[in-house]
């Protein structure tokens, strides 16, 4: 049935090239656009997140237009719904492909980056005069540059085990941490985080217990109080949490509601709604690690970022500047761009290799290998006393305990990358 | 961390004490609020035969209006108006919507409420936006009430159990003790008869209505601030209301009682004793090998699919006891 209907598809894009081809003016050739693809929820529960993402680009792509584009053309952000779903974006890449689409950026669920990862290696062998590259911005299980590593997918995030170890570099000089409890959503990512965790912190501090390991079920826990009794009675004084959105809220609220007293370091406490359903309940005790944070700006010399932050915020009623690492995208996809002098997927990825790029934090780096950006990552608290900016008008803001420089952020890959001859 | 066996032999111990302590407080509460939602739908559905499909969007519609009521007075006041307001949209719904379809039968009327989810959905996000709002406790509520074994108990939790329990009663007093309980209940089974001695049936039905939707904005004044207020509430709330009904009875709010509570515990239960099924088995002498696919099963931790046991146990009553525990019908 698959494959008929791909048959289908296939013939009626076969009818749609020959159509084009009749017309002279059509064709790559002649588009005066760069059209970059975004392939995430934008209905359904994650619908907040994906739409946030989304913002970012357009807002960072009109930055771009506005400097007038990326060797004289523009930029145009098209957003697909993918309703979370792999199989869903399998199919809008197809439908991408066939409107002219040659970046695709993905990055709410590493299921969906891994499926899209084997698409775009597919569609390319397929298609070689019709390339894809596919920028994550977000999916952050490990293989995606290890093991499943593709030549055409780059990965501007940390990936979790490299954030685990910038957790776990900084909780080895913390000498009041001696129990550790860990508790995660049960899916690849959350599993790789206890396993992960466990290995680096038994090297880093074997004198660290794990006192607890704990997944549950992914979006359907509506009350975290039994957890929180096993934390508690765990006697744990540090969680690790990979859990985002109204997991992690919800996971963070009932603690405080119980008056556990413990330090919580997550990924994902830091934007889209979370600082806003934690509140106080996070204060003094939520970190996190991110690439950023709107007081960076207060740290650091970064005036552009400054004017970003204020302007999207203004612009988008309430909505944070949150995706430094989509900027970074961008910045570095024009860079190689302008350094190929060519829009063409092969000699961009290309160009993208290796490169390097200043940024107000420090040097960022697309390692080769693996296509996995090496950049600064900082730990945050949530408090009330914060330098400037307060997160999603909460009253409390994130101040900066931590940085670490890209280069200690590097974790070893398996990768053994097959690059295309031409 | 798995505990090991010696944990049931020491069942007396004041970890195990501690656990079960506040697996019981913590299952109670989550099973009264479930009970406030599903207490609405079970009274429409018991006595209107309408399936509201649409009764968690009231929930959510509830935490919403408490949201915008209270920041602009207070918490009281929003406890007060946001179920009113929401009984109100409920009586508009059943008014202009449910009466209009009722002549095509009960798959129309489903179908209209099943419209009106993404209807509501999307009003929620037009008008409070997609990220959840800040809708938090009352300061007067904000303290802890007793502490036990270093946990301490929020004073919040104990006003929620204290109005779902209210509730309870009020609605119980209400529809058996009351002259009004007896018309609306007459007019459910007999509606010829009730209209012909002189009561407008359809008014009834309205206010029936009116009154299911405004206890589901009452759920939602007393969990938004407890959980979160954000336009998923509904889509995460809404299968497991389903279940408590089903599982209850349809229509019986003694059986929805007591499938809130056995819902809420089990899946309490479930997380804090954290044991796989094979650990069970091995307690009692059998080994399983967890090489085979069953004996795979069997090392799952139970906190890993305790959400899941609702709905397991759903489909066993289904299939053993179609009317649920409590339930008057067969259907």
């Amino acid at each position: 049935m698959k494959h008929y209907k791909g048959l289908v598809r296939r013939a009626v894009a076969a009818v749609g090239v020959a159509a084009a081809l009749a017309v002279p003016t059509l064709g790559s050739a002649a588009d005066d656009t760069i059209k970059i693809g975004y392939i995430d929820p934008l209905s359904g529960p994650f619908a907040n997140v994906g739409d946030a993402g989304l913002k970012h680009f357009k807002y960072l792509a009109e930055r771009i237009n506005a400097d007038g584009g990326i060797l004289g053309k523009d930029v145009e952000i098209i957003g697909y719904d993918n309703k979370s779903s792999a199989q869903e974006s399998l199919q809008i890449l197809r439908e991408a492909a066939d409107e002219g689409v040659h970046y695709i950026t993905q990055g709410n669920g590493s299921h969906v980056g891994g499926a899209l990862v084997d698409g775009v290696e597919k569609h390319n062998r397929r298609n070689p005069d019709n390339r894809m590259v596919f920028l994550n911005y977000a999916a952050v299980d490990p293989a995606l540059t290890g093991e499943k590593c593709s030549f055409w997918h780059f990965r501007f995030d940390a990936n979790s085990a490299m954030k685990l170890q910038a957790i776990t570099d900084y909780m080895a000089e913390q000498d009041d941490i001696k129990k550790v409890f860990l508790i995660n959503m049960d899916y690849s990512h959350g599993q790789a985080i206890s396993r992960i965790a466990k290995e680096m912190l038994k090297e880093k501090r074997p004198d660290i217990e794990i006192v607890g390991d704990v997944l549950h079920p992914v979006g359907k826990v509506k009350d975290f109080s039994p957890y929180i009794s096993q934390i508690q009675s765990s006697g744990a004084d540090t969680v690790i949490s990979g859990n985002w959105g109204n997991d992690l809220s919800l996971l963070v609220k009932a603690g405080a509601q119980a008056g556990l007293d413990v330090d919580w370091f997550t990924y994902y406490a830091g934007g889209l709604g979370t600082p806003t359903a934690l509140g106080k309940a996070g204060a003094e005790h939520v970190k996190m690690l991110t690439e950023w944070q709107e007081n960076l700006v207060e740290d650091y010399e970064a005036p552009e970022l400054r004017e970003i932050l204020e302007e999207f915020e203004q612009r988008y009623d309430g909505i944070e500047f949150y995706y430094l690492r989509i900027k970074t995208q961008m910045d570095m996809l024009q860079k190689a761009m302008e350094k190929a002098g060519s829009t063409e997927p092969l000699a961009v990825a290309r160009a993208l290799e290796g490169m390097t790029m200043e940024t107000p934090f420090g040097t960022v780096t697309m390692r080769e290998q693996d296509h996995q950006l090496l950049q600064p990552l900082f730990i945050s608290t949530f408090s009330e006393d914060y330098p400037k900016y307060d997160s999603e008008g909460t009253g409390l803001g994130w101040v900066m305990d931590a940085k670490l420089d890209a280069a200690s952020t590097a974790v070893d890959s398996v990768c053994e990358m097959k690059r295309p001859s031409s | 961390m798995r505990p090991t066996l010696s944990h049931f032999a020491v069942a007396g111990s004041p970890v195990m004490l501690e656990s079960i302590v506040f697996s019981v407080l913590n299952g109670l509460l989550y099973g009264m609020l479930l009970f406030m939602l599903a207490s609405g739908l079970t009274l429409i559905f018991g006595m209107m035969g309408v399936l509201n499909f649409a009764h968690a969007s009231f929930y959510m519609l509830g935490a919403y209006c408490a949201y915008t009521i209270s920041s602009y007075t207070n918490f009281w006041v929003a406890l007060i108006l946001a179920p009113l307001f929401v009984g109100f949209l409920g009586a508009l719904t059943e008014r202009f919507g449910l009466r209009n379809v009722h002549k095509h039968g009960h798959v129309a009327e489903l179908l209209l409420t099943f419209g009106l989810v993404y209807v509501i959905d999307e009003l929620v996000v037009l008008i409070w936006g997609q990220i959840p709002v800040n809708y938090a406790i009352p300061p007067s509520l904000d303290f802890t009430l007793f502490t036990l074994f270093g946990t301490s108990f929020p004073a919040y939790r104990a006003f929620i159990l204290f109005v779902a329990i209210a509730m309870f009663g009020a609605i119980y007093l209400l529809l058996v003790r009351t002259r009004v309980g007896m018309i609306i209940r007459a007019a459910l089974s007999h509606p010829e008869m009730v209209g012909a001695l002189g009561h407008d049936v359809p008014r009834i039905f309205t206010l029936v209505f009116a009154f299911g939707t405004g206890l589901a904005g009452l759920a939602g004044v007393m969990a938004g601030n407890y959980y979160i207020t954000e336009p998923g509430m509904a889509f995460s709330m809404g299968p497991i209301v389903f279940v408590v009904v089903v599982f209850g009875g349809l229509g019986s709010l003694g059986g929805a009682l007591a499938a809130s509570l056995i819902i809420g515990l089990v899946t309490t239960f479930a997380v804090s004793l954290n044991y796989s099924i094979a650990d069970l088995l091995a307690a009692v002498g059998l080994g399983l090998d967890g090489a085979n696919i069953a004996g795979g099963l069997a090392h799952i931790d139970l906190s890993r699919i305790g959400q899941m046991l609702p709905y397991l146990m759903m489909v066993l009553i289904l299939i053993f006891r179609p009317r649920g525990l409590m339930g008057a019908r067969e259907s």
